[in-house]
C-alpha cells in the first residue's frame, strides 16, 4: 500500500518504516556506531560513517519523508544546525536572504553574527503581507524563509501566495514549519520547496532530544545538503534518532490533544478580565482567521497573550505559577510558559521587538498534555497572585 | 597528580544530591527556571547540558586548557574553528591534511571570500613565506594523517604569534595523552573524539580546547548559534571512554611499535610511515613534543593492487574510515578518507596511491602481525 493512501496518524507508525531484517525487531535498531566495514575497498553496504549516514538516522529520515509526503528528509544535531546548514548550502558571499520580521530569536543570531562576517546580507520583511517579500527582492536573492505561525506572537504568512513570488524569480521558498510539523501543514502542498522542523518540539514531543530536519522534492538541493551536511559535521546523532523515531508514532495523537486543550484555554484566556489580548489562530478574534483555515489543518498549541496589568504582572505571573513550567521550548507534554522578550528573543533589539509586538508584556504558552481545567486552575491562581502582587518566589516554591 | 590518575579523578556530577559515581545523563532538551527574570545555569540542551559541562570540563583539564567544548564531529569542530575567520581572512594550512577538513577548506569557505594556502609546514621559510597580512589562522595535524610526517609545533607556535595569528592543532591522531598542543604554544587544540578520546568506535564526536578567555567566549557563541553542540548521551560514552584511555594506547602503542618493526624488515613492504621507528627522521622531533608516537602507522608495498590485496585479505583488520579504535583497522586513504582532496592538492602532497593506513588496536600482538603476515604474502603471491 503507498503512503499517499494512508491516513496522517498511519503514516506515523507505519510511514517509511524501516524493517529490521536480522531479528526481525519490532523497534528499529540503534546503531551507536561510528563506522561501518567495508567489504573490500571501496564496496561498501551504503554505510560507511556515521557523520555521513547512519542506519538508525536513516530511518527517522524516512519516517519525516513519509509525513512530509518527501523523499527521506535529512536530520541534524539541532534545528538550528538546520537552517545553519541549509543557508551555507545555498549562499555564498554576496547573497541575499529574505527572512520573516517575526521569527526565532536564534535565527535571527545566525544572521546577524555567523553569516554576516560571511559577507552574507539578509532583510527581515513582514512577510504576512506578500507586497513586503516582492519588494525585498534583490538580484542577490537566493532564498526566502519564513516561519508560519511565527514566533512567538503567531502571525501567520501565506504560504501559497509568497511561493507564487518565489517561484517567478526563481527563488527558493523554505518554511520553518516547526509550531505545526506536517501533520498541522504541509509547506510543499502549498508551494514551498523546504520544509524545516525543528524536531525538538512536537516531533519529538517528549523534551527528550535536541534535533532538526529538512524535506525537500528538489533532489539536487537534497544532495548537496548531504554534502554539506558531511562537510560540516552537523548529522543527527544516532541515539537522539532512535529516540525522536518513537516520538514520530504518537504525533498525530499528541497533536489533536494538544490543540483540543489549546483552544479550550485560549477562550478562558480571553474571556478573563486580567487578560488583555490573546493570539491564538483558533479563535474568532484573531486577525488571520481565515489564512489558518485556508493553510493549516488545526490552529496548533501555541498560544500567546498579554496580561492588562503589563510587564511586571507577566513576570510576576511566569513566577506564580505551579503546574506549567518555566522554561525554554515548546510541543512537549508539560506544558510549558515563556518570557520571550527575556529569553527566546532576549537577543532581538528591544526597539525592534516593541515594533513586532514582543512586547515586555507578552507571554507565551505551550499547551501541554495536562488536563485544560487544571491548567487554567494554575494560571488563574498565578494571575490572582500577580495582580495582588503578593506573590514571591519563596511562597510558590514552598507550594511546590 | 600523574595522567593515569587525572583521567578518572574528576568530580563526575558536581552538586548530585546522589552523588554517582558516574555523570547522569541529562538526555533532555530544555530546563525549568527557577525565576522569570533571571536564567539558570541551564536553560536549553543546545546552549548548554550538565552532561556535556562534566566532559567539557575534564577535556580542558586533561589538555592543559581553560575551556572544553565538544561537537557533533570532528568536522563540527573544525567548522567552529574556520568561524573565527571572516571574509577577506586567510587560513594557512599543512599540505598534509585529513581529506574532510580539505572539503571543508574547498568546498564550503571559499565560498565566503576566505582563501586557504597549502604548504609543507615541515619546512618552516617555505611555510612562512605563505603567510600574508590577511593569514590569521594556521591549521595542522601532527603527526600527520596519513604520510605521519611531524611537524615542530613549537616552532610554528612561535612563527603564528610573529604574525599575529592563531594556531591550531588537529590532535586527534596523539590525544592528550600523547601531545598537548597548548603547552606548546597552539592556541586552540582540536580533537575528532571518535577516534581516541572514545576509543570504541562508538561515538562520532568532536574537541576544542582553548587557554583563553575571549577564543572561548567565540568559540562558545558559534557553538549556540549553529547548534553544533554534542548530545548528552554520546557525552556520556564519551566519559566513559575517555578513562581507559591510557590502557588502551599504552597497549596499542606497543602494539603498533612490533608491528612497525615487523613491517619495515619485511621484504614485501616498500616503506613504512612511522615516527617511532629510530630511523625515522621524525623520531627527535616527535620525542621532543610528544609522549610516544601513537598507533597509526602508514606503508607502501609498490603496488596499489598489492596494498588493496592486504587491505582485503587481513582479517583482524577491517577495512573503514577512522582510527583510534580499540579495534584494528586498515584503510587507502587515496580511495577512501581521503578521496575528496582535491586533484591538484593531491599531487602536490605526494600522496602514494598504494598507501596503506593501519590503526592499531588492542588484539594480540602476535595475532596482529600473524596476520599481517599472510594478507602480505597472499597478495603478493597472487599478483605474481
Amino acid at each position: 500500500m503507498s503512503t499517499h493512501d494512508l491516513n496522517d496518524s498511519t503514516v506515523a507508525i507505519h510511514g517509511g518504516r524501516t524493517l529490521d531484517s536480522h531479528a526481525s525487531s519490532i523497534l528499529f535498531p540503534l546503531y551507536q556506531t561510528s563506522t561501518f566495514v567495508h567489504d573490500a575497498v571501496g564496496v561498501n553496504k551504503g554505510f560507511s560513517y556515521s557523520r555521513v549516514s547512519n542506519p538508525t538516522v536513516d530511518a527517522l529520515e524516512k519516517a519525516i519523508g513519509a509525513l512530509e509526503a518527501t523523499p527521506p528528509a535529512v536530520c541534524f544535531r539541532t534545528g538550528m544546525a538546520a537552517i545553519t546548514t541549509l543557508l551555507l548550502s545555498v549562499l555564498k558571499t554576496g547573497d541575499h536572504a529574505i527572512v520573516s520580521d517575526v521569527v526565532y530569536g536564534g535565527t535571527m543570531r545566525l544572521f546577524r553574527v555567523v553569516l554576516d562576517n560571511l559577507g552574507i546580507t539578509a532583510s527581515f520583511v513582514d512577510t504576512s503581507d506578500v507586497a513586503n517579500v516582492e519588494a525585498a527582492i534583490t538580484p542577490a536573492t537566493r532564498i526566502v524563509l519564513i516561519e508560519t505561525p511565527g514566533n512567538p506572537t503567531l502571525k501567520l504568512t501565506d504560504i501559497e501566495a509568497v511561493s507564487q513570488v518565489t517561484r517567478r524569480h526563481s527563488i527558493l521558498l523554505a518554511v520553518d514549519n516547526t509550531f505545526l510539523t506536517p501533520i498541522l501543514q504541509k509547506p510543499l502542498d502549498l508551494g514551498a520547496d523546504i520544509s524545516i522542523l525543528s524536531t525538538t518540539k512536537y516531533i519529538d514531543g517528549h523534551n527528550m532530544t535536541v534535533g532538526g530536519s529538512i524535506a525537500t522534492r528538489d533532489e539536487k538541493l537534497l544532495e548537496r545538503l548531504c554534502l554539506i551536511r558531511k562537510t560540516l559535521g552537523t548529522t543527527q546523532a544516532p541515539f537522539e534518532a532512535w529516540l525522536t523515531l518513537q516520538g514520530i508514532k504518537t504525533l498525530p495523537a499528541r497533536l489533536r490533544l494538544h490543540c483540543e486543550g489549546a483552544a479550550v484555554i485560549a477562550r478562558w484566556l480571553e474571556t478573563h478580565p486580567a487578560v488583555k489580548y490573546v493570539l491564538y489562530p483558533g479563535l474568532d478574534s484573531f486577525p488571520q482567521k481565515a489564512l489558518a483555515e485556508k493553510q493549516q489543518r488545526a490552529p496548533g498549541a501555541m498560544i500567546a497573550f498579554e496580561l492588562k496589568a503589563g510587564a511586571e504582572a507577566a513576570i510576576q505571573t511566569l513566577n506564580s505559577v505551579q503546574l506549567c513550567l518555566r522554561a525554554e521550548s515548546l510541543g512537549g507534554l508539560e506544558t510549558l510558559i515563556t518570557h520571550p522578550s527575556s529569553t527566546t528573543h532576549a537577543d532581538v533589539d528591544p526597539e525592534l521587538r516593541r515594533r513586532l509586538g514582543i512586547s515586555d508584556g507578552l507571554i507565551r504558552l505551550s499547551v501541554g498534555l495536562e488536563a485544560p481545567e487544571d491548567i487554567i486552575a494554575d494560571l488563574e491562581q498565578a494571575f490572582a497572585a500577580a495582580v495582588s502582587g503578593v506573590a514571591t518566589k519563596e511562597v510558590a516554591h514552598e507550594i511546590r | 597528580m600523574k595522567f593515569a590518575s587525572r583521567l578518572v579523578s574528576f568530580d563526575p556530577a558536581p552538586g548530585d544530591r546522589f552523588r554517582p559515581i558516574c555523570t547522569p545523563i541529562y538526555q533532555t532538551a530544555t530546563f525549568e527556571q527557577e525565576h522569570t527574570d533571571s536564567i539558570g545555569e541551564y536553560d536549553y540542551s543546545r546552549s548548554g547540558n550538565p552532561t556535556r559541562t562534566v566532559l567539557e570540563k575534564h577535556l580542558a583539564t586533561l589538555e592543559n586548557g581553560t575551556h572544553g567544548f565538544c561537537f557533533s564531529s570532528g568536522m563540527a569542530a573544525i567548522s567552529t574553528v574556520t568561524r573565527l575567520l571572516r571574509s577577506g581572512d586567510e587560513i594557512l594550512a599543512d599540505s598534509d591534511l585529513y581529506g574532510g577538513t580539505c572539503r571543508l577548506f574547498s568546498k564550503v569557505i571559499d565560498r565566503y571570500g576566505i582563501a586557504v594556502r597549502y604548504a609543507d609546514a615541515r619546512d618552516p621559510e617555505q611555510f612562512e613565506q605563505q603567510i600574508t597580512p590577511q593569514t590569521k589562522l594556521l591549521f595542522v595535524e601532527s603527526p600527520t594523517n596519513p604520510l605521519l610526517r611531524v611537524i615542530d609545533l613549537r616552532q610554528l607556535a612561535d612563527l603564528t604569534h610573529a604574525h599575529g595569528a592563531l594556531l591550531c592543532v588537529d590532535n586527534s591522531s596523539m590525544s592528550p595523552y600523547l601531545q598537548n598542543p597548548l603547552d606548546l604554544g597552539a592556541d586552540i587544540a582540536l580533537h575528532s573524539a571518535t577516534k581516541f578520546l572514545g576509543g570504541h568506535h562508538d561515538v562520532t564526536a568532536g574537541v576544542i580546547v582553548v587557554k583563553n578567555e575571549a577564543l572561548a567566549e567565540q568559540i562558545y557563541f558559534v557553538q549556540n548559534a549553529e547548534g553544533s553542540a554534542l548530545g548528552p548521551f554520546n557525552c556520556f560514552l564519551l566519559l566513559r571512554g575517555i578513562k581507559t584511555l591510557k590502557l588502551r594506547i599504552d597497549c596499542q602503542q606497543q602494539n603498533a611499535q612490533a608491528i612497525a618493526r615487523f613491517l619495515a624488515s619485511h621484504k614485501q613492504i616498500k616503506q613504512v610511515y612511522y615516527p617511532g621507528l629510530s630511523e625515522s627522521c621524525d623520531f627527535d622531533l616527535q620525542r621532543s613534543q610528544a609522549r610516544g608516537p601513537g598507533s597509526v602507522l602508514s606503508f607502501t608495498t609498490g603496488s596499489v593492487e598489492i596494498s588493496k590485496a592486504i587491505a582485503e585479505f587481513a582479517e583482524f583488520f577491517h577495512i573503514t574510515v577512522s582510527f583510534g579504535s580499540v579495534t584494528s583497522s586498515i584503510s587507502l586513504p587515496g580511495t577512501m578518507s581521503h578521496a575528496s582532496v582535491p586533484a591538484k592538492l593531491l599531487a602536490e602532497r605526494n600522496l602514494p596511491p598504494d598507501l596503506a593506513r593501519i590503526s592499531i588496536g588492542i588484539e594480540d600482538q602476535e595475532d596482529l602481525i600473524a596476520d599481517l603476515d599472510q594478507a602480505i604474502h597472499r597478495a603478493t603471491s597472487r599478483k605474481s
